[in-house]
C-alpha cells in the first residue's frame, strides 16, 4: 500500500469542510448531551442512539460521494506503477480513518466532560468500528455502480434497510413466532446486522442491561459473556473485512 | 515496445474493441486517429491496465502487462483532460508519483515546462491550461521509454503545445515509444511517422505516413487519408 | 443531639418503670477485672429491676440468657465476643433493656436461628443503639409484643441466601417499633412474618442479599421515611393487609430480578409520598387490589410499575413519572385500575385553559412495552430506532393499548410532593 496517498488522503479529509463540520456537529452534540445531564450512563445511552444514526448513514453516503468525486484522480493514481488493491486500500483507509479521528473529536467533549469510562470506551470503539464497517459498505456500493447517483442511491438503501427495515422485520419475526424458542435464532439474526451488535454491546457495558436481563436473560448470557462478547466483537470484524474484500474484489476488475 | 494481438473489449453491448492487432516500437511517434467512440481511448486505457480487456494479450518490453503493474514504470501517461483534488498541491502530486516511481525524476522537464512557479499552488487556484501543463510535464517527468499521451496539445497553451511538440520529437531521438491520440491532421503530420486509424473497435489503416502520402500522390495528408478511408 | 437526648429520656423512663416495678433496684458494674467479670455473672447476680452496667472491654461470652428483668447498658462501648459459639443475648422476661453494646461473630447455623440479640416471648423489652457486627441473624424476636428497636447498627457477611439470616426478623409480633436501624450485609435486612400494629421507620436497610424489607402475612403495620438501597432484590411484601407506606424511598435495586417493590397479594394499602429511583421496576404489583398510590415519584426506573392483570381497583393519582424507560407495563389488554391527576414527563398534550391538566388524555403504556410483554424477546431491540417507530406508530393506532388504561388528567408539571426528596 502506499503510505504517501494515505497519508493524502486521509489530511485532505480532515481539512475538507465536510469532515470538519461532522467534528463540530459531533462535538456540539456530545457536548450537550453530556452538559446537561448529570448521569455519565444516561449521556452514553443517549450518545449511542445518536451515534447508530449518524454514523451509518454519513459513512455511506460521504463515503459514496468521496468514492465518487476521487474517482478522476484514483484513474490518474492506477495509470502509475501501483497496484489497484494498494490505490483501494490506502483510499479506504485514509476515508475510514479521517471519518473515525473525526468521531472521536466529536465524542471527545463527552469523554472529557465525563471523564474516561467502560460505557466511553465501548461507545467510542462501535463508533469507529461502525464508521469502518459503513465505509466498506459505501465502498462496496459505490464500486458496483459506475454511476454516481445509483451508487449513491444504494448507499442509502443499506442505511435504511440496516437501520429501520432489518429492525422491523426483527421485531415483527420475534411478534409472529413469539410462542416459538427463538433465541438462538434472534442472536443470530442480531448478529447479521453491525448496528443491531453495537447497540447490545454497549446496552450490556451499561445500566440497561438489567433490562435486558429481566426479561431476555438468555441475550444478558450470551452477550454478556466473554465467549460471547468475543463472538459480537469478531461479528463486528468480519462486517469491516467482508464488504472490503468484496468491494477490493471488485475494484480490481473494474473497468474505467 | 508495446505490442497488442487480437484485443476485444465488450461495455455491455457495446463493441469498443474488436480484435485489435497493433505493434509499436522504439524510436517512433504513433498517431492514433479515429472518430469519437471508435475505440482509441479504450485501447490507451487498456495499455495502462484501466481497462481489463475480455480477450486478447498486451505485452510491454516482452512481459504480459496482466502480470503486474511494473511496467508502468516505463510509462509516461497524459490524459485528456485531469482533474486532480482541488486541495492537493503541484508539489504534493509530484512527492506522491516519486513515491510510486522507481525511476529519477528529470528536473530540467521541472524548468523547460515552468512548473516551479506554482509548485506550491494547490489544483483548485490552477486554470485549466496550467493543469494541462502540471498533467504534460508529469508524463516526461520520470523519463520513460514509452509515452502514451491522449490530446497532448488539445487544451495547452500555445506555448506549451510548442515544447510538448519539440518534446515528443526530443523523445522520439532518444528512442523512446510515443503512442499520441489526435484529432488534427496537422498535428499528425507535423509529428507522428505512423498513423494507426481506429473505425468501430478495429484497426483499419496501420502505415507510416510517408508510404501513405506516397502512395496516394498528393500532399495533403488529410486528403491522403480520406482516400485510404475511402476504399475501406 | 436530639437522638441522644430522646434516648435518654427514654432511658429514664424505662429506669423509671423498673423502678416502679421493684423498688429495692441496685447497680451492678460489670468488668474486665472486677467481680462479676462477665455478663452472665451479673446476671445471675442481679434481681428484677436491677440496672447492670457493662463497662468497657472485650468479654468471650455467648448464650447469654436475661431470665431476670434487667436493663443492660453498656458503658464505653464493651465487646461481647459471641466466637461463633451460638447465641449472643436470649431475653426471655419482659421488661428487658440492652442498649449501647457491640455484639459480634455470630455463626451460620442450618438448624437453629443463632443471632446477636434474641427476644423470646418477651413484653416491652427495648433494644437501643447497639452495634451487632458479623451476625446471623441480628436481632431476632418472636411472640412478642410493645417492643423498640432503633438506633442498632447490624452488619453480616451473608455470601449466599441459604446460608444467611435477617437483620432484624420478627414473627408472630405485635406493636414493634422498629426504628432508625442500619441494616446490612443480611439475607433480608427486614423480615416480617405474622406482625401486627407494628410501626417500621426511618431505617435505612442497604446491600442485603436478597431483600431489603420483606414481609408476608402481617397485617396493620406502618412503613414510614425508610429507605431501602442497593439490596438484591429490593423490597417484597406479600399476603398482607392494611398496610401504610409513606415516604419511603426505594432506589438502587438494579438488577436482573431486582424491584423498587414487589407487592404480592396485598389488599387495602396505601402508598404515598415514596420515591422509586433507579430501580430495574420501580413497583411490581401482582394480585394485589385496592391499593392507593399517591405522589410517589418515580425516577430513572426501567420500568416504573409493571401492573399484572390480576391486580384491580388500585388508584394511580398524582404521582411524578420522570426519565422511566418505561412508564407503565402490564400483560394484560383490560385495566381495572385508576390512573389519574398524574405527570408523566413522554406527554405531548397541550394545556389551552392553564388548569394545570392537560386538554388530551395519555396513555402511559407504550406499544413496545406492550409487544415487550407479548414476546420478551423483543428486549434485543431496546433503544433501537425501531422503538421510536413504534411509540410513534401508538399514537396513530391507539387501539392496540388496552384503551381504559388512559389518564384522563394527566398533569403538566410535574407535582411538588411533600416529601419532595431529590434523590441524590
Amino acid at each position: 500500500m502506499s503510505l504517501k496517498i494515505l497519508k493524502y488522503v486521509f489530511f485532505d479529509l480532515m481539512r475538507s469542510r465536510f469532515v470538519l463540520t461532522y467534528i463540530g456537529i459531533l462535538a456540539f452534540i456530545s457536548f450537550g448531551v453530556s452538559y446537561f445531564s448529570n448521569d455519565e450512563m444516561k449521556t452514553v445511552l443517549t450518545l449511542l442512539n445518536i451515534v447508530l444514526f449518524i454514523i451509518p448513514l454519513v459513512s455511506l453516503i460521504f463515503g459514496s460521494i468521496h468514492f465518487y468525486d476521487s474517482g478522476e484522480f484514483t484513474e490518474f493514481l492506477l495509470t502509475q506503477p501501483v497496484s489497484r488493491s494498494s490505490v483501494f486500500r490506502a483510499e479506504y483507509l485514509g476515508l475510514s480513518l479521517a471519518l473515525s479521528l473525526a468521531v472521536v473529536a466529536g465524542l471527545l467533549p463527552a469523554v472529557i466532560i465525563d471523564r474516561l469510562s467502560v460505557g466511553n470506551v465501548y461507545l467510542l470503539g462501535i463508533s469507529v468500528i461502525l464508521t469502518f464497517v459503513f465505509t466498506g459498505l459505501a465502498y462496496l456500493a459505490s464500486s458496483m455502480n459506475i454511476e454516481k447517483v445509483r451508487g449513491i442511491g444504494l448507499s442509502i438503501v443499506i442505511w435504511l434497510f440496516m437501520a429501520v427495515i432489518f429492525d422491523i422485520i426483527v421485531i415483527l419475526l420475534i411478534y409472529l413466532f413469539r410462542d416459538y424458542p427463538l433465541e438462538k435464532f434472534i442472536i443470530i439474526l442480531t448478529s447479521l446486522n453491525p448496528i443491531d451488535l453495537g447497540r447490545i454491546l454497549l446496552l450490556l457495558k451499561t445500566d440497561v442491561s438489567a433490562l435486558m436481563g429481566f426479561t431476555g436473560a438468555s441475550f444478558k448470557n450470551f452477550f454478556g459473556s466473554s465467549i460471547g462478547m468475543l463472538l459480537s466483537i469478531a461479528a463486528l470484524f468480519l462486517w469491516v473485512l467482508i464488504p472490503y474484500l468484496l468491494a477490493i474484489r471488485i475494484f480490481r476488475r473494474k473497468n474505467f | 515496445m508495446i505490442s497488442i494481438s487480437n484485443l476485444h473489449k465488450k461495455f455491455g453491448k457495446t463493441i469498443a474493441l474488436n480484435g485489435v492487432d497493433f505493434n509499436c516500437v522504439q524510436g517512433t511517434v504513433t498517431a492514433l486517429m479515429g472518430p469519437n467512440g471508435s475505440g482509441k481511448s479504450t485501447l490507451m486505457k487498456s495499455v495502462l491496465g484501466l481497462v481489463i480487456p475480455d480477450s486478447g494479450k498486451i505485452i510491454v518490453d516482452d512481459a504480459d502487462i496482466l502480470h503486474g503493474f511494473d511496467y508502468r514504470n516505463k510509462i509516461g501517461y497524459m490524459p485528456q483532460t485531469a482533474n486532480y483534488p482541488q486541495n492537493l498541491k503541484v508539489v504534493e502530486l509530484f512527492d506522491i508519483l516519486k513515491d510510486l516511481r522507481t525511476s529519477e525524476t528529470d528536473d530540467e522537464l521541472i524548468r523547460e515546462f515552468r512548473i516551479k512557479e506554482i509548485y506550491e499552488k494547490k489544483f483548485g487556484q490552477l486554470s485549466g491550461g496550467l493543469k494541462q501543463r502540471v498533467s504534460a510535464a508529469i508524463a516526461f517527468l520520470f523519463n520513460p521509454k514509452i509515452l502514451i499521451l491522449d490530446e497532448p496539445t488539445s487544451s495547452l497553451d500555445p506555448l506549451s503545445a510548442e515544447i510538448m511538440k519539440s518534446k515528443i520529437h526530443k523523445s522520439k531521438l532518444e528512442g523512446k515509444l510515443i503512442l499520441v491520440s489526435s484529432h488534427l491532421v496537422s498535428e499528425v503530420d507535423e509529428i507522428a511517422d505512423r498513423l494507426a486509424f481506429m473505425l468501430d473497435g478495429k484497426i483499419v489503416i496501420d502505415k507510416m505516413l510517408a508510404e501513405i502520402r506516397n502512395g496516394n500522390g498528393d500532399v495533403r495528408l488529410g486528403k491522403s487519408i480520406a482516400n485510404l478511408l475511402n476504399k475501406i | 443531639m436530639n437522638l441522644i437526648s430522646a434516648n435518654r429520656i427514654s432511658l429514664i423512663v424505662i429506669l423509671f418503670l423498673n423502678l416502679i416495678h421493684t423498688s429495692s433496684a441496685k447497680e451492678i458494674r460489670v468488668c474486665n477485672d472486677c467481680q462479676p467479670s462477665t455478663l452472665s455473672q451479673a446476671i445471675a447476680m442481679s434481681e428484677d429491676g436491677d440496672m447492670i452496667i457493662l463497662q468497657s472491654g472485650y468479654y468471650k461470652e455467648h448464650d447469654i440468657v436475661v431470665d431476670k428483668q434487667v436493663s443492660i447498658i453498656g458503658e464505653g462501648n464493651p465487646v461481647i465476643d459471641v466466637g461463633l459459639k451460638g447465641n449472643g443475648i436470649s431475653i426471655i422476661k419482659p421488661n428487658v433493656l440492652v442498649k449501647g453494646l457491640t455484639i459480634k461473630n455470630i455463626d451460620v447455623n442450618y438448624l437453629s436461628e443463632l443471632s446477636g440479640i434474641k427476644i423470646d416471648y418477651a413484653e416491652n423489652c427495648v433494644i437501643e443503639d447497639n452495634i451487632l457486627d458479623l451476625t446471623f441473624f441480628g436481632i431476632y424476636i418472636s411472640g412478642s409484643k410493645n417492643c423498640k428497636v432503633r438506633g442498632n447498627t447490624i452488619t453480616g457477611v451473608a455470601k449466599t441466601e441459604s446460608s444467611s439470616g435477617n437483620g432484624i426478623h420478627l414473627w408472630k409480633c405485635s406493636e414493634i417499633q422498629v426504628d432508625n436501624n442500619r441494616i446490612s450485609g443480611h439475607r433480608d435486612g427486614i423480615y416480617l412474618e405474622f406482625v401486627s400494629s407494628s410501626s417500621i421507620s426511618e431505617n435505612y436497610s442497604t446491600q442485603n442479599l436478597r431483600y431489603g424489607l420483606h414481609f408476608m402475612f402481617s397485617d396493620g403495620n406502618n412503613y414510614t421515611s425508610n429507605t431501602f438501597d442497593k439490596n438484591g432484590a429490593g423490597v417484597a411484601v406479600m399476603y398482607s393487609k392494611n398496610i401504610v407506606m409513606k415516604g419511603n424511598t426505594f432506589q438502587n435495586n438494579w438488577g436482573d430480578a431486582s424491584y423498587g417493590i414487589l407487592l404480592k397479594e396485598l389488599y387495602d394499602g396505601v402508598m404515598e409520598n415514596n420515591v422509586f429511583f433507579k430501580n430495574t421496576i420501580g413497583i411490581y404489583l401482582e394480585g394485589s387490589n385496592r391499593i392507593e398510590m399517591i405522589n410517589n415519584d418515580f425516577i430513572e426506573n426501567g420500568w416504573a410499575m409493571n401492573i399484572l392483570g390480576n391486580s384491580e381497583d388500585n388508584k394511580i393519582i398524582g404521582n411524578n413519572f420522570v426519565n422511566n424507560t418505561f412508564d407503565i407495563s402490564s400483560n394484560s389488554s383490560r385495566n381495572y385500575n385508576l390512573y389519574s391527576g398524574n405527570y408523566w414527563d413522554k406527554y405531548k398534550g397541550y394545556d389551552i385553559n392553564r388548569d394545570g391538566v392537560g386538554d388530551v388524555p395519555y396513555r402511559p403504556v407504550s406499544l413496545f412495552s406492550l409487544v415487550l410483554e407479548k414476546s420478551p424477546e423483543s428486549i434485543v431491540m431496546l433503544r433501537s430506532i425501531i422503538v421510536d417507530l413504534l411509540d410513534a406508530m401508538e399514537k396513530i393506532v391507539p387501539s392496540i393499548i388496552p384503551e381504559t388504561l388512559i389518564d384522563e388528567q394527566p398533569r403538566i408539571t410535574k407535582s411538588e410532593h411533600d416529601k419532595h426528596k431529590q434523590p441524590s
